[in-house]
């Protein structure tokens, strides 16, 4: 047991070798600076056969299959429509274009998400913490209600429950600037320059200069409140992590709450919040793909129909992995970045 | 190195000999040793297949998986069922998770082809057509009234294709509105979120024959396709697609010659008095090898017959003017009436 307790530099003999000539090297299967290297040489070696094999297993039997990777189809004119689209598209464009008007889609589902979560969520978060009782019990109701129920369902619910049962027309709900109908929210904006038109009934069709459909708004509701009930938990874990005595301090400069808590505490306790934050933000953007089950022309819906279309199962698939991937590894670069920025500096 | 051994060896030797019977078959052996028949159906679409309110499937797609099991296995109780949306059936036929797809697809080229989804059609079961429903209220009278206005469509279906082409042919701008199982596509058509809903002629009756008030959605007289729903299996499995092919045409010349599930034990017991009946004693498997060149036990006919009827009562029986959804034989007809069910040469 007593060699266990030598600092390992003095049993390397590779190291201190020079100080004393006289004794032999240890043999190499003895070494302590070789073996974890041989093993990790062996380990990875074995690692690299096996992925070897997976990939040379895929290949040879998409190869009999007569399916070997291709993309020639990524040219070829989509032929199906897509409902709505941040970029232009048209049947008769390749099937690139397709699936970039889903990104298109996607990002615009994802950006939004991400605001309004995050908006919902610090509120909520902060909510917590308030004097007023009736609000903290309401925050926690809203965040057990939507935290334990499926993202799934309550995609379905907000499309087939809330908003088709919206009505149409005339009847249906308006406030200055803005209608919500069955067939979408019309918002207020400028049209033809500087005039400020909002929206109007035409031929019992409404219209206004900007428009959300009713696919696009059941997403976004969807994921705003399920993604904002877990980063409500993240900002309450942070908030919690500052210690009362911060809040006694605070009152004691005669700070009020919401002075206390955006001057001392947030600065605080962003450093315990933004790592948290990074998960719920991916799981946001991941998340966006049950568009489809809101008829929302996301990429992977378009992907879907392309996928169908073609028969190219494996390259669409590939697709949608790298994709999804880079949009999630982007999010994590830009959150790893704002870490590095609320960090407390230590001086 | 032993896993990586195991995981080269392993699928050598599961390519075991076959028996002496001629018709190498991975797919039947492996249905036989299983002892049931696995059939992916569409599961929600009267007439077709459908889940009744005692649990069983019932449909003229259930009927032909019930007719195969019976022709291959003996007993149309050995059929496990499995639902499958329009995204998914392709993929679950290709991986092996079904034998057999019974899901109202239609045969195209690129489904054929083996660049292609590489699936092998058997023959037609029901020669459909599109069509467009639309509630009886709205006025609608044909396609070019549709202008400008939300469709339901189901996603990866021919139908998504058809209608962006028959669309763009006559320059009708309109808005596809997309869902991934037809449950959805008809909730939304239901919540008034489209003013009318797209698929195969067939399906909108059925799916018609379950609405609340059915009498108050109409069909619009334009038809924008041919929809020849068939049977599929893998292509890389001959003797299989041909042993399902000749069991659905069994079912078509037991129309063709009377051949009904009430008198096709009378029928056999005639066949085996009477020497002079040789096609009828071929077909039924009292003398030749026609079981035998199949793979099939040499009584297929009769077992499928017995479990199912012959195609004629498959139809009445499910889609047909006394069933739910009171549709016309049509060109479903023999080809003796006229119609384009036709059965090749049992020689």
């Amino acid at each position: 047991m007593g060699s266990n307790l030598t600092p390992p530099q003095l049993r390397r003999g590779g190291l201190n070798g020079g100080d004393n000539p006289g004794l032999s090297q240890p043999p190499w299967w003895r070494n302590r600076l070789l073996i974890p290297w041989l093993v990790q040489a062996l380990v990875g070696f074995v690692l690299l056969l096996l992925v070897a094999f997976l990939l040379g297993n895929l290949v040879r039997n998409l190869t009999a299959a007569g399916l070997l990777l291709s993309w020639r189809w990524l040219g070829q004119p989509a032929g199906f429509d897509i409902a709505e689209s941040v970029l232009p598209f048209q049947a008769e464009m390749p099937y690139w274009r397709g699936l970039l008007a889903g990104l298109g889609n996607t990002l615009r589902a994802v950006s939004c998400g991400l605001i309004g979560a995050t908006v919902v969520g610090t509120l909520a978060g902060m909510a917590n913490f308030s004097s007023n009782g009736l609000l903290r019990r309401l925050v926690r109701v809203y965040v057990e209600l939507v935290r334990n129920i499926p993202l799934l369902l309550q995609l379905v619910f907000w499309y087939f429950v809330v908003f088709l049962s919206l009505p149409n027309g005339l009847a249906a709900l308006q406030g200055p600037g803005v209608v919500l109908a069955k067939s979408g929210l019309y918002l207020a904006g400028f049209h033809n320059g500087l005039h400020w038109v909002g929206p109007q009934l035409v031929n019992d069709v409404w219209q206004a200069p900007l428009r959300l459909s009713v696919e696009f708004c059941a997403l976004l509701v969807g994921l705003v409140v399920y993604s904002g009930a877990y980063i409500a938990e993240v900002v309450r874990g942070g908030i919690a992590s500052v210690p009362a005595g911060q809040w006694e301090a605070a009152s004691s400069l005669g700070l009020g709450w919401l002075a206390s808590i955006r001057h001392v505490v947030i600065p605080q306790a962003l450093p315990v919040i933004v790592p948290g934050l990074n998960t719920q933000y991916i799981s946001l953007a991941k998340n966006s793909s049950l568009a489809v089950a809101v008829g929302y022309a996301d990429l992977y819906a378009v992907a879907e129909t392309t996928l169908n279309q073609t028969g190219r199962a494996v390259e669409v698939i590939i697709l949608l992995l790298g994709t999804y991937l880079v949009l999630d590894l982007l999010i994590s670069a830009l959150m790893n970045a704002l870490n590095q920025f609320v960090r407390i500096k230590e001086r | 190195m032993l896993v990586l051994a195991a995981l080269l060896l392993g699928p050598l030797a599961a390519c075991a000999p076959e028996d002496g019977s001629g018709v190498q078959s991975q797919k039947m052996a492996a249905i036989q040793s299983r002892g049931k028949l696995i059939c992916g159906v569409e599961g929600t679409l009267p007439g077709f297949s459908f889940v009744e309110p005692d649990g069983r499937y019932s449909g003229l797609d259930v009927d032909v998986c019930k007719a195969v099991a019976a022709a291959l296995l003996g007993d149309a109780s050995k059929v496990e069922y499995r639902n499958l949306n329009s995204s998914e059936r392709f993929a679950a036929l290709a991986s092996g998770e079904v034998d057999l797809l019974s899901r109202n697809t239609t045969e195209t080229l690129s489904r054929d082809a083996a660049g292609g989804n590489g699936l092998s059609f058997a023959p037609t079961v029901f020669y459909d057509g599109q069509g467009v429903m639309v509630p009886v209220a709205s006025g609608i009278k044909g396609l070019k009234d549709l202008a400008g206005k939300p469709i339901c469509v189901e996603s990866g279906t021919t139908t998504e294709l058809n209608l962006a082409d028959r669309m763009r042919e006559l320059n009708v701008a309109y808005t596809p509105l997309k869902f991934q199982t037809s449950d959805q596509t008809y909730a939304a058509y239901l919540g008034a979120r489209c003013v009318a809903v797209t698929s195969d002629r067939s399906q909108l009756a059925g799916k018609r024959s379950s609405f609340p008030n059915a009498d108050a959605h109409a069909l619009l007289p334009e038809v924008m396709s041919k929809e020849p729903l068939s049977p599929a299996s893998v292509n890389s499995d001959p003797a299989w697609a041909d042993a399902l092919r000749w069991s659905i045409y069994a079912l078509m010349q037991a129309e063709e010659w009377g051949l009904t599930q009430a008198n096709v034990d009378a029928k056999l017991s005639e066949a085996k008095a009477n020497p002079n009946l040789a096609d009828l004693r071929r077909f039924l498997g009292v003398e030749g090898d026609f079981g035998k060149q199949l793979g099939l036990p040499s009584d297929f006919a009769f077992k499928a017959i017995k479990a199912v009827g012959n195609y004629g009562e498959m139809f009445d029986r499910n889609v047909g003017p006394a069933s739910k959804l009171k549709l016309e034989r049509g060109i479903n007809r023999q080809w003796k009436e006229g119609g384009l069910i036709y059965a090749p040469p049992f020689r």
